[in-house]
C-alpha cells in the first residue's frame, strides 16, 4: 500500500477511535445501548464475512453460532457463576468446534447446498433450544435472565455518568477492536491469500499444496468462533437469552449486514452492522413487517446495483478522489 | 396397531404436500442449477390471497382456482423480473436474491394480511364420506388433491409437446434453442407451475396448521429434505422422498423423539443425505468437469 | 438461374472480447450444398454458430433476403434453418422419438408430423427400432443419424451440418454422407457442411470456401478446389 493511503488509514482510524470513545458520553443511555448492539452486530457480520465473503462458503445459518455463542454465555453465568469476561474465550472455543465439525458435510457441498443445509440449521435451532431435556441448562422457553456487570469504577464526563451501559460500550468497544485487529491480521497475510484462493480457484488451489478440508473447516470454524463471540457479548448486553431471539431471520439480518457492507471487506462490516440495527428501528414505525420489507428489498437492490456494498462503492470513490495519490491503484 | 396405521396413513398425506413442495423446487432446480428458497413464502401468500377471497365471499373452489392461476402468472413474473436478470451471476448472488424473496414475501403477507393466526377452511366434510377411523376427510381429501396435481404434472410433461418443451429446455437450453424452443419462457413457465403446484400445497396445509406468514417454513425444509432424499433431479424420486419424511416424521414423532425436534431431524435428514448419499436414493451420479 | 438462399457479407463473431471471425463472405444457392472447409481452430463451427445467433454477430448474413444478425436464435429457426451442431446436440435423456418431435417444434402442420415421423423410420431403420430407447444410449452413428432427423423435422429449407463424419467409423460416414445427397436431391434442402474430411466434403458439395484463422482463403466449384494444388497438398494430403 502506497505512504500516502497508509497516512490517511492511520489518521483516519486513530480519529475514528477518538470519537468511538468518546460517543458514549454524548449520547442517552439507550442509544448507548444501541450502540452496544451495533459493536455486536459487527463482529457477527465479521465473521460471518470471512467465511462467505473471503472463502465463498455460503452459509445461511449463523444465527446458530450467535444463539450458542449467546446461550454459552448466559449458561456460564448462570450456572457457573462465570464473569462475563470469561465467557467470551468460551464461546469461542465453543462455536470454533461447532464451526469446525459443521465444516466436515460442508466439504462436499458446494454453494445452494451449503446453504441449504445452514438454513436447516437456522430454522431447527430455536426449536432446539426449546427442547424440554435440558430445559434446566437453557431456562427452556423463558430463557435466561442474566444481570448486567456494574463497571469496575465511576466518573463523569459530559455530564453523564459511567454507568453499567457505557462501561459495557467501552468493553465491547475494546473487544471489537481487537477482533478487527486479528481479522485483519489474519486475512492479510498467506492465510488471507489461501481462504481467496480456495473461493475462486479451489481445484487449483488444491494442485498447490493448499489442504482444501482444513483450510475450509478451519475457516468454518474460526468464523464461527467471530461470531459466536458476538453472541455471547449480545447475551451479556443484552443480559437475556431466550429461543425466540434466534430466530431464523437473524441468520438473514447477518447476512444482510454482510451484503451491504460488502462482501470480503471488513471495515465493511461495521457499515453493515449499523444498517441491520437501526433501519428496523425506524422502519417498525411504519409497521411491524416493514424492517424485514426494506431488508429483502436492499438485499435484491444491492445484488443488482452495488454488489460489492458500501465499501466497494466507498473504495471506488476514494481511488478517484484521493489527495495527491499518483494513478497507480494500490 | 390401530394408532401406527394412523400414523403411517396420515404421514403419507402429510408427505403427500412434502413431496409436491419437493417436486416444485427439483422442477426449478433441474431447469436452472438453483434451489428457490423462497419457494415456501411464495406458497403462503398465495394462501393468503385465496383466504382473502374467501373472506370476500368467494366459493372454496372458485377462491381455489382463482388462487392457483394467480400464482401462476405471479410465479411467471417473478422469473421475468428478478431472477432472470442474474441468472448468469454466480451462486452467492444467486441465493441472496432468493433470500431476499424470501422475506419480501413474508413481510408482504405480515403487512398486507397482519400475523395474527387465521383459520383456514377445509372443502372435506368433516364427517363426509371421505372420513373413516384410520384418517381424517381432510387428510385424505388433500392427499387425492396433491395426487391429482402430481398426476396432471406427470401427464402434461409425458404427453404434451410444451412439456416435452419444458424438459428439453431444463436438460439441454443450447439444443432446445437449436429446434426454436424459447427458453427462456420456460423457465419461466417453470417457476409459474412451481408456485402454482406451491399455493395448492399451501391451501391443502393451512386448515391444519393454521394461516400465519410463518405457516411454510416448516414445511419448506421437509420439502428441500424430500427433495435431497429423491435426488435434486428427479422428479418422481421427490415425490417418493415426500412420502417417505412424512411417513418417517410421523412415526419418530410418535415412538422415538417426541414431536419437539421435527425441525432438527429434517436438519439431520438433510445434511446426513447431503454427506452421505449426495445424489439421494434416485438421483444421477454428478461429474464435476475440472 | 440459381437463386441465392443464403447471403453472408463481412460477417465478424466473438467469443467475448475475442474476435474469431473477420469480415467473412460467401453465399449459398438454393439446392445447393455448399462446404466450409479449413483445419481446427479456422473458425468452421464459429460461422455456423454465427449464422444461427449462438454468439455475437456484425455484419450481414441475409436468408432469403430477411437479416439474420440480431435475432434469437428461437426467430432464426423459425424461418427455416436447422442447425445440427458438433458433437449432435442431442436430449440424452430423452427417448429418440421425443427428440424427433422436438425437432417439429416449431411446426404449425402438426398433421404431417406423423407422416415425416414415418419417413423418418423408413430412411433409417436403426432409429425404428430403438424409438422408445433413451437416446444417449445410442451409438455414435445412430445419434448422428437421430441429430440429422431431428433437423430435418424442421422441413427446413436450409440445413447446416457441423462435422457430421467426427468420430464414426467409416462404412457409417459413407452411408450418411450417401443419405445426405438423396435427402439434398430429392426432398430439395439446401445445405451448408461443415467438414475437416475435405475428401468427402468436396465429393457431396457443389462448392466450397476455405477457411483460415477466421477469413476466407479461397473458394471455387468442387472441382476446380479437388484439381487446385495448393488444396491438394494441405487438405487432402494428396
Amino acid at each position: 500500500m502506497n505512504p500516502i493511503d497508509r497516512r490517511w488509514k492511520l489518521l483516519l482510524g486513530a480519529l475514528l477511535l477518538v470519537a468511538l470513545v468518546l460517543l458514549p458520553f454524548l449520547v442517552k443511555n439507550y442509544r448507548v445501548f444501541q450502540f452496544n448492539l451495533v459493536l455486536v452486530y459487527a463482529i457477527a457480520v465479521l465473521g460471518l464475512n470471512i467465511l462467505t465473503g473471503f472463502n465463498g462458503q455460503i452459509s445461511l445459518g449463523h444465527g446458530a453460532f450467535f444463539a450458542f455463542g449467546g446461550y454459552a454465555a448466559a449458561v456460564l453465568m448462570e450456572h457457573a457463576g462465570a464473569p462475563y469476561w470469561a465467557t467470551l474465550p468460551a464461546a469461542a472455543l465453543l462455536c470454533f468446534v461447532l464451526g469446525f465439525l459443521m465444516g466436515f458435510p460442508a466439504l462436499r457441498l458446494g454453494g445452494h447446498y451449503l446453504a441449504l443445509a445452514t438454513y436447516a440449521l437456522a430454522l431447527a435451532v430455536p426449536q432446539l433450544l426449546k427442547y424440554k431435556a435440558i430445559e434446566h441448562y437453557t431456562g427452556g422457553v423463558q430463557g435466561i435472565v442474566l444481570v448486567k456487570p456494574e463497571p469496575p469504577f465511576t466518573f463523569r464526563l459530559f455530564d453523564q455518568p459511567f454507568n453499567a451501559d457505557r462501561w459495557l460500550y467501552m468493553f465491547t468497544l475494546a473487544v471489537t477492536v481487537l477482533m478487527f485487529l486479528l481479522a485483519h491480521n489474519l486475512l492479510r497475510g498467506r492465510i488471507g491469500r489461501a481462504l481467496i484462493a480456495v473461493r475462486d480457484h479451489p481445484i487449483a488451489a488444491a494442485t498447490m499444496g493448499i489442504n482444501l478440508p482444513m483450510v475450509k473447516s478451519i475457516t468454518f470454524g474460526v468464523s464461527a468462533a467471530f461470531t459466536g463471540v458476538a453472541g455471547a457479548l449480545g447475551a451479556v448486553v443484552v443480559a437475556f437469552v431466550s429461543p425466540d431471539s434466534f430466530p431464523v431471520l437473524l441468520s438473514i439480518t447477518i447476512l444482510v449486514g454482510v451484503v451491504i457492507g460488502g462482501l470480503a471487506s471488513i471495515p465493511g462490516a461495521f457499515f453493515g452492522a449499523v444498517f441491520i440495527q437501526f433501519v428496523p428501528n425506524i422502519a417498525d414505525q411504519i409497521s411491524k413487517a416493514a424492517p424485514w420489507a426494506i431488508y429483502g428489498v436492499f438485499l435484491i437492490g444491492f445484488m443488482y446495483l452495488l454488489p460489492t456494498g458500501v465499501m466497494g462503492m466507498l473504495r471506488r470513490s476514494w481511488m478517484r478522489w484521493r489527495p495527491g495519490a499518483s494513478r497507480v491503484s494500490s | 396397531m390401530d394408532a401406527l396405521l394412523h400414523q403411517i396413513v396420515s404421514g403419507l398425506a402429510t408427505g403427500c404436500i412434502y413431496g409436491s413442495i419437493g417436486l416444485a423446487l427439483v422442477m426449478i432446480y433441474q431447469a436452472t442449477h438453483h434451489i428457490n428458497f423462497a419457494q415456501g413464502e411464495i406458497a403462503t401468500f398465495s394462501t393468503f390471497i385465496a383466504w382473502a377471497l374467501l373472506q370476500q365471499g368467494f366459493g372454496y373452489w372458485s377462491a381455489f382456482l382463482l388462487t392457483v392461476g394467480v400464482s401462476f402468472v405471479g410465479g411467471v413474473a417473478i422469473q421475468r423480473l428478478i431472477v432472470r436478470p442474474v441468472e448468469k451471476a454466480p451462486v452467492l448472488t444467486n441465493v441472496i436474491v432468493f433470500i431476499g424473496l424470501v422475506v419480501i414475501f413474508n413481510s408482504l403477507s405480515g403487512w398486507i394480511f397482519d400475523y395474527t393466526i387465521k383459520s383456514f377452511p377445509s372443502p372435506f366434510a368433516q364427517q363426509g364420506p371421505l372420513s373413516s377411523r384410520y384418517f381424517s376427510a381432510h387428510e385424505l381429501g388433500s392427499f387425492l388433491v396433491m395426487l391429482c396435481v402430481l398426476l396432471a404434472l406427470y401427464a402434461f410433461f409425458r404427453f404434451t409437446p410444451v412439456g416435452l418443451a419444458m424438459r428439453a429446455a431444463a436438460q439441454n437450453p443450447d439444443s432446445a434453442r437449436l429446434v426454436g424452443i424459447r427458453v427462456s419462457w420456460m423457465l419461466a413457465m417453470g417457476w409459474g407451475l412451481a408456485s402454482a403446484i406451491g399455493a395448492v400445497a399451501g391451501m391443502m396445509v393451512a386448515p391444519t396448521v393454521f394461516l400465519d406468514p410463518n405457516m411454510m417454513a416448516g414445511i419448506l425444509i421437509y420439502g428441500f429434505a424430500a427433495a435431497l432424499l429423491g435426488g435434486i433431479d428427479n422428479p418422481a424420486g421427490a415425490v417418493i422422498g415426500g412420502l417417505i419424511v412424512g411417513v418417517l416424521e410421523n412415526l419418530l414423532g410418535a415412538y422415538v423423539i417426541g414431536t419437539e425436534l421435527k425441525l432438527t431431524v429434517a436438519l439431520v435428514l438433510i445434511v446426513g443425505t447431503l454427506t452421505l448419499k449426495p445424489n439421494g436414493l434416485f438421483g444421477k451420479q454428478v461429474v464435476t468437469r475440472v | 438461374m440459381s437463386e441465392v438462399l443464403l447471403e453472408v457479407e463481412g460477417l465478424n463473431a466473438f467469443y467475448g472480447a475475442t474476435q474469431v471471425l473477420h469480415g467473412v463472405s460467401f453465399k449459398l444457392d438454393r439446392g445447393n450444398i455448399t462446404a466450409i472447409l479449413g483445419a481446427n481452430g479456422a473458425g468452421k463451427t464459429t460461422t455456423l454458430r454465427a449464422l444461427c445467433q449462438t454468439v455475437r454477430t456484425t455484419g450481414n448474413v441475409r436468408f432469403e433476403g430477411q437479416q439474420l444478425v440480431g435475432r434469437a436464435t428461437e426467430q432464426v429457426v423459425r424461418l427455416g434453418v436447422a442447425h445440427v451442431p458438433d458433437g449432435r446436440g442431442t436430449f440424452t435423456a430423452l427417448s429418440v422419438e421425443e427428440n424427433l418431435r422436438l425437432g417439429a417444434y416449431v411446426r404449425r402442420d402438426k398433421a404431417a408430423l406423423a407422416e415425416d415421423l414415418d419417413r423418418t423410420y423408413a430412411r433409417f431403420p436403426r432409429l425404428a427400432e430403438r424409438r422408445r430407447q433413451q437416446a444417449g444410449t445410442l451409438s455414435g452413428g445412430e445419434q448422428q443419424m437421430l441429430a440429422i432427423s431431428r433437423a430435418l423435422m424442421l422441413r427446413p429449407k436450409l440445413l447446416l451440418l457441423d462435422e457430421p463424419s467426427f468420430g464414426l467409423a467409416p462404412m457409417i460416414v459413407t452411408e450418411i454422407f450417401r443419405i445426405l445427397r438423396s435427402i439434398n436431391t430429392n426432398d430439395h434442402v439446401s445445405m451448408l457442411l461443415v467438414e475437416q474430411n475435405a475428401h468427402l466434403a468436396l465429393d457431396l458439395a457443389h462448392d466450397a470456401y476455405l477457411l483460415e484463422t477466421g477469413h476466407v482463403a479461397m473458394s471455387g466449384t468442387s472441382e476446380a478446389l479437388k484439381a487446385d494444388a495448393a488444396v491438394r497438398k494441405a487438405y487432402l494430403g494428396i
